[in-house]
């Protein structure tokens, strides 16, 4: 692993991102309509500061406002066999790869990555839906396999990042095979006795949602994303009614007892920070938060009379 | 009363005349017609073995398919005895696509667990035409905690076009279900074997055939998605579901080839359909010869076996 490489890269992008987007740049809302500021945008980590509406962002985007001063090493992932089923529907796989890859620029749609969040050593592995959708192959597969492994011997927390479309059909039964390889991943993160948080990220359907994405010890999603197995208008065909305002959605999930939280993404690394803090049994992150308060023990005047009464009539 | 398929078509003529040939010989019409309906039988006994010699991958999804094909239930009432079924998911409901209990095969306490589509329009409504709910998963889950509690071996029957996209099914966590099955799948210390009988749909089928051992009969597939989604998606047209069966390479010859499916189970010729008792007897055959195979291991050894088994799948290519 080239080390400085990896560690430097992600600031000199967002050096040379800064240099070529103006400040003056305008990005219109897709939800709301309104017109935002690229730098106002970037610093919200692409959510709306008018509707909160959370737009994509990339692993490498995420992982640069996660990690303490936006340091991160990326990890190792074993590279899978290419085209292993010579797959051809109007195009051919191996094409479909390499357009994927000139628009990311990224090599497939997972980052794993290590480093310090709030001061303790976590591994983030981040799904990234503009590279063909997410979509769970067996590179992904690897992927999760390498942060697990990474994961027990740092002996670190494994944070997730869900978004994908589902499996990547042009890999056929190798993609499905990837439910019980990640599954056996997130195994081995268990049997260390180490967290494993789940991040649910727009989208998030398929097999990605009935394998990894919902064996965590926690799960929170970010604002509004569209969580399911089957997708609505698979269930619209199927049942032939209209499905309710909000369906599948992070809220409506949460209401229905799937998820643990829904949280802003701005708000994100405080959040994880507090989680991973106290699953490892850290002191508290020091934030400026006021002390614990100090519990005193009730003196015996202070006791109110029914209290009492109540404690002899134990006896 | 034969149900062909449509590519059968020429089959079923032949056969078609051969049983009117009789009919009219029964009633003395004819007078000698006995040589001929034999001739024509020998034609199609010829035809029905190289048509299913050479089944296309999209033939092999009708067969995989068809309703005359011995399902779970059919499985269970032969292969086991004292099959006691078990119910109920212990949270919401019992769901009827999965059927689950106690049997012994061949005397030996099994847990039998397997989608069951239902075999007439009563039976298949009630069972979701084998598409489970999450109920259905969360019954699995339950009874492979029982039989790894026990020590006792968990035999799992495959056919399901896929988990049910419904709004309650969504909504009772459909997926979390899918994903807990696989997890036991993995977790359990006891031998478990997997028999794709007909269909294994996609993340419905995983949370079954996370297996020791995957055995597949000869005319089943397994695949991420059916060939009529993956045409719909990727060709933008439902109608090219035969380039999608081919492309998916979703055949029990395939799936041994590339690592997925450790045998193949042979079918009598003319498939599983034609002749439900000697298909249920190979079926047998393999379990006694999987169980025999699983049972010297112990817990740990099963469980590092199985998982090693997942983490090394994909290194296996098909040749174009
Ligand atoms: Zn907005």
């Amino acid at each position: 692993m080239n080390w400085i490489s990896n560690v430097v890269r992600p600031k000199i992008n967002s050096l040379f991102s800064r240099r070529e987007t103006p400040d003056n740049l305008w990005t219109k809302c897709e939800e709301c309509g309104n017109m935002l500021f690229h730098r106002e945008l970037t610093e919200a980590l692409n959510t709306c500061p008018n509707c909160d509406h959370h737009m994509h962002i990339t692993p490498r985007e995420r992982f640069t406002a996660l990690f303490d001063n936006g340091v991160f090493v990326e990890v190792d992932v074993p590279e899978p066999l290419a085209d292993p089923l010579h797959f051809k529907d109007q195009k051919r796989y191996p094409d479909r790869m390499r357009e994927a890859r000139k628009k990311t620029n990224e090599k497939e749609a997972m980052l794993v990555a290590e480093g310090d969040l709030g001061g303790v050593k976590v591994v983030c592995a981040g799904q990234d839906f503009s590279f063909m959708g997410g979509s769970m192959g067996m590179y992904v597969g690897n992927a999760i396999i390498a942060a697990a492994e990474r994961a027990v011997k740092l002996k670190a927390p494994l944070i997730l990042f869900s978004a994908a479309g589902g499996a990547r059909m042009q890999e056929g039964i190798l993609s499905l095979m990837q439910m019980p390889r990640s599954t056996v991943a997130v195994e081995m993160v268990k049997d260390a006795g180490l967290p494993y948080i789940v991040v649910l990220t727009h989208p998030t359907t398929g097999g990605v949602t009935a394998s990894y994405a919902m064996l965590g010890d926690i799960h929170i999603a970010e604002p509004n994303a569209l969580i399911c197995f089957a997708g609505p208008r698979v269930i619209e065909q199927t049942i032939r009614e209209k499905l309710p305002e909000g369906f599948q959605r992070s809220e409506y999930l949460l209401d229905h007892g799937i998820l643990d939280r829904v949280t802003h993404r701005t708000a994100m690394r405080e959040e994880l920070i507090t989680i991973t803090r106290m699953l490892t049994k850290k002191p508290p992150h020091v934030k400026g938060d006021l002390p614990a308060p100090t519990l005193e023990k009730p003196k015996a005047e202070d006791k109110a009379p029914e209290a009492d009464k109540a404690a002899s009539a134990e006896k | 009363m034969q149900n062909y398929l449509e590519f059968e078509k020429p089959l079923a003529e032949i056969e078609g005349k051969a049983a009117e040939l009789r009919a009219m010989a029964r009633q003395g019409e004819g007078v000698d017609v006995g040589n001929e309906a034999e001739a024509l039988d020998k034609k199609a006994a010829a035809m029905l073995e190289s048509l299913y010699k050479n089944l296309t991958p999209w033939q092999k999804c009708l067969v995989a398919r068809h309703q005359d094909r011995p399902h779970c239930i059919d499985y269970i009432n032969t292969l086991f005895t004292e099959y006691t079924p078990l119910a109920g998911d212990r949270n919401f409901a019992d769901d009827l696509a999965v059927m689950g209990g106690l049997a012994r095969f061949n005397d030996q306490p099994v847990m039998v667990i397997g989608h069951e589509k239902g075999n007439d329009t009563k039976s298949r409504i009630e069972r979701n035409f084998g598409m489970a709910r999450p109920e259905g998963y969360r019954k699995a889950i339950r009874l492979m905690d029982m039989a790894d509690r026990f020590g006792i071996p968990v035999i799992t029957l495959v056919d399901t076009q896929g988990a049910y996209p419904g709004k309650g099914a969504e909504e009772r966590g459909q997926a979390e279900a899918i994903a807990r099955s696989t997890e036991k799948c993995l977790q359990i210390g006891v031998p478990l074997l997997s028999i794709v009988i007909g269909e294994g749909g996609s993340g419905g089928a995983v949370a079954f055939a996370t297996a020791d051992r995957l055995a597949m009969l000869e005319h089943s597939i397994y695949s991420v998605i059916s060939p009529e989604g993956c045409a719909s998606i990727l060709w933008k047209d439902g109608s090219f579901a035969q380039d999608a069966a081919e492309a998916l390479r979703l055949t029990a010859q395939d799936l041994v080839k590339l690592g997925v499916a450790d045998r193949i189970i042979q079918e009598p010729v003319g498939g599983a359909q034609r002749n439900a008792k000697q298909a249920i007897n190979s079926v047998g055959l393999a379990i006694a010869d999987m169980l025999k195979e699983l049972t010297p291991l112990k817990p740990a050894e099963l469980r590092k076996q199985r998982r090693q088994k997942y983490l090394n799948m994909g290194d296996k290519a098909l040749v174009a």
